[in-house]
């Protein structure tokens, strides 16, 4: 990553990023959101599993900060336990879309021909299914777990990578240094790992900062159908599920989690481009669909 | 023209059969087989023999290809079969009467969603850092960041329950067989006021940040200085020339929010409870409903695929640079 590799060029980088002051906060926020998440069984005021039938649906007081929900457990611990799973689905899923992104991505890019067509016929095939009527359907014959979760947003969610990697490499194979170094009989594998990818990561770097929000929202969209984490694990989008059976008595159990999806999306896509912005402003062409995930 | 069109239409071929294959695929995930599920322990069918019954026709006792050569045959003649359900309809009929319920909604809200974000994006574009474009910068990140169910939840909770002015499921109430010609359309609309307030807010916030950044690159071009420079008045230089070449990029993301059009909002459908694809889409999931997914899967995919189909004809016939590319280096 020329972009960040040497304190020169991270230094030009860090100049630009921190000269961005909503970038910057997003990114402590961001910070702060993983150490909470981290600190989650420290920080818990209470058992997030445990119901205390005393407490049924109470509302924020000094013992249970964010309320109790309809079997009395604590909301705010709920919540904090939340963000573990949250974060954990958006850096594992965005992981996996990486992964795949770009090993189609380059091979569609540095090979060409036969390989490109057929990659980029499957990623427009991928981009003709709505992705939420996708994802359903797919979780309709899977076993519901944090697991199958990942899998499933990861496995969906590549295309956008595949083309920004494909297009990344068909510029770079031309420059003199991957000319270069093919002419003195680098292997194709050697070329595209040592010579091209690291050059193209820029752009998916930014992707994936972006990527991370919108899995985020689409397993706290998932969860809130009952179709993703299942209880009683706490998730952002069960708690709200939970919460609108008993939206007419209890509004906590709806606002809380709501804002800390907010909180974190927000944050995330503030970071991601503020990133993209100290990177390359010229990403701004590639790269500048926010993250919002139809659903 | 002729040309562009036809090769448009034969790239189109293979993803169809694509979609067939991937929507065949997505059923064979599953661990047990689809009769399981029709004749589980509660069900009444749950006999050895209505198990047998149903194998022979899904063809399941056959290979992998053979079934899905056999499915595709049906499919080809819209066949899709019959739903899982105690009423047993064609899963083709469902789909019917559920599609126009989506596309009236998508189509409401897509319509609003342009009427404010162009002039949102413009007025923020031509006033770059003014109170109007920061104020309209935040909300567009708030809005981005903002779960839509959390806020149906919300409305839902102010305007519902709280203020009690709309509605807030369904899309007629109980009585409304009983109502006249004027209160039923009055009741009708106010139903659809929260669902499509929801989903507009939503795309809102994307399509003013396209239509801005769109307007900053295109004022900067030096038609623009020319149309100033031959003493245009502003409006018109704005109005006219500027926004023309603004709109190309937004008229492409439009094509690209597409299958969310057609697929319909599964989330908003689901909490207004209005019988749209994206409801429907969410029942045949909860009720294993194998037809009515599978059918679900290809009508949206394949109607989604033929309006790309339209759009990227519609592009060439504007905007013959379009047409050119395609023909000086296929993508």
């Amino acid at each position: 990553m020329p972009a960040l590799r040497g304190r020169g060029e991270f230094g030009v980088f860090w100049r630009t990023f921190k000269r961005n002051r909503l970038a910057l906060c997003g990114g402590v926020v961001v910070g702060i959101l993983v150490v909470l998440a981290v600190l989650a069984p420290l920080l818990a005021p209470s058992d997030p599993h445990k119901p205390d039938t005393r407490r049924i649906l109470a509302g924020p007081s000094s013992s249970h900060w964010l309320g109790t929900d309809q079997i009395g457990r604590d909301v705010l611990s709920r919540v904090l336990y939340g963000a573990r799973i949250s974060l954990a689905v958006g850096f594992i899923s965005v992981g996996i879309a990486a992964v795949i992104g770009i090993v189609l991505g380059s091979t569609a890019g540095y090979h060409g021909g036969l390989a490109d067509a057929v990659i980029m016929r499957l990623v427009d095939l991928m981009l003709v299914f709505p992705r939420f009527f996708l994802l359903l359907a797919v979780l309709a014959f899977l076993q519901p777990s944090i697991w199958t979760i990942m899998a499933v947003i990861g496995l969906t969610g590549w295309m956008g990578v595949a083309r920004l990697v494909r297009a990344e490499f068909l510029t770079l194979k031309e420059r003199e240094f991957v000319i270069w170094s093919e002419s003195v009989g680098a292997s194709a594998s050697r070329v595209i790992f040592r010579h091209i990818l690291p050059n193209a990561m820029a752009p998916v770097l930014v992707a994936m900062t972006l990527g991370i929000p919108a899995a985020i929202l689409t397993e706290s969209g998932l969860s809130f159908l009952g179709l993703g984490v299942q209880p009683p694990y706490a998730t952002w989008g069960n708690i709200l599920n939970d919460g609108k059976d008993s939206i007419e008595i209890a509004w906590w159990m709806t606002v809380y989690p709501g804002l800390a999806i907010l909180v974190t999306v927000l944050s995330y896509n503030l970071l991601g481009e503020g990133i993209r912005d100290a990177l390359d402003p010229r990403l701004r062409q590639a790269v500048g669909r926010f993250a919002r995930p139809r659903r | 023209m002729a040309l562009f069109a036809l090769r448009r239409f034969l790239l189109a071929i293979p993803l169809l059969v694509g979609i067939t294959f991937v929507s065949f695929l997505v059923i064979h995930l599953a661990p047990g087989e689809p009769t399981e599920v029709q004749t589980g322990d509660l069900s009444v069918h749950s006999t050895a023999q209505a198990r047998q019954a149903l194998r022979e026709l899904y063809g399941l006792d056959k290979p992998f290809h053979v079934q899905y050569w056999k499915w595709l045959t049906r499919v080809a003649q819209l066949d899709f079969g019959r739903s899982f359900q105690p009423d047993g309809r064609p899963v083709l009929a469902k789909i019917g009467e559920r599609l126009p319920i989506t596309l009236l909604l998508n189509v409401v809200e897509m319509f609003l969603i342009l009427a404010c974000a162009v002039p949102i994006g413009v007025l923020s574009a031509t006033r770059q850092y003014s109170l109007f474009d920061k104020v309209t910068t935040v909300f567009v990140f708030v809005g981005f960041a903002t779960p839509d169910f959390w806020l149906a939840l919300l409305l839902m909770i102010l305007f519902g329950v709280q203020l009690g002015w709309l509605p807030i499921s369904g899309l007629r109430s109980l009585n409304w067989e009983y109502l006249a010609f004027w209160p039923q359309q009055w009741d009708f609309l106010s139903h659809l006021v929260l669902p499509v307030a929801v989903a507009t807010f939503g795309g809102l916030a994307g399509f003013s940040r396209y239509m801005r950044q769109s307007m900053l690159e295109v004022v900067r071009q030096d038609y623009i200085q020319t149309a100033r420079a031959k003493g245009l008045p502003e409006q018109v230089v704005i109005g006219k020339h500027a926004l023309r070449n603004a709109l190309l990029p937004v008229v492409t993301i439009l094509g690209l929010s597409l299958p969310g059009l057609i697929g319909g909002s599964v989330i908003v459908e689901s909490i207004f409870a209005i019988p749209g694809m994206g409801q429907l889409m969410v029942q045949a999931v909860f009720s294993r409903d194998y037809p009515l997914i599978m059918g679900n899967l290809v009508i949206v995919a394949g109607l989604t695929l033929a309006a790309n189909l339209l759009a990227d004809l519609a592009y060439g016939v504007v905007d013959p640079r379009i047409r050119m590319a395609a023909r000086r280096r296929r993508r």
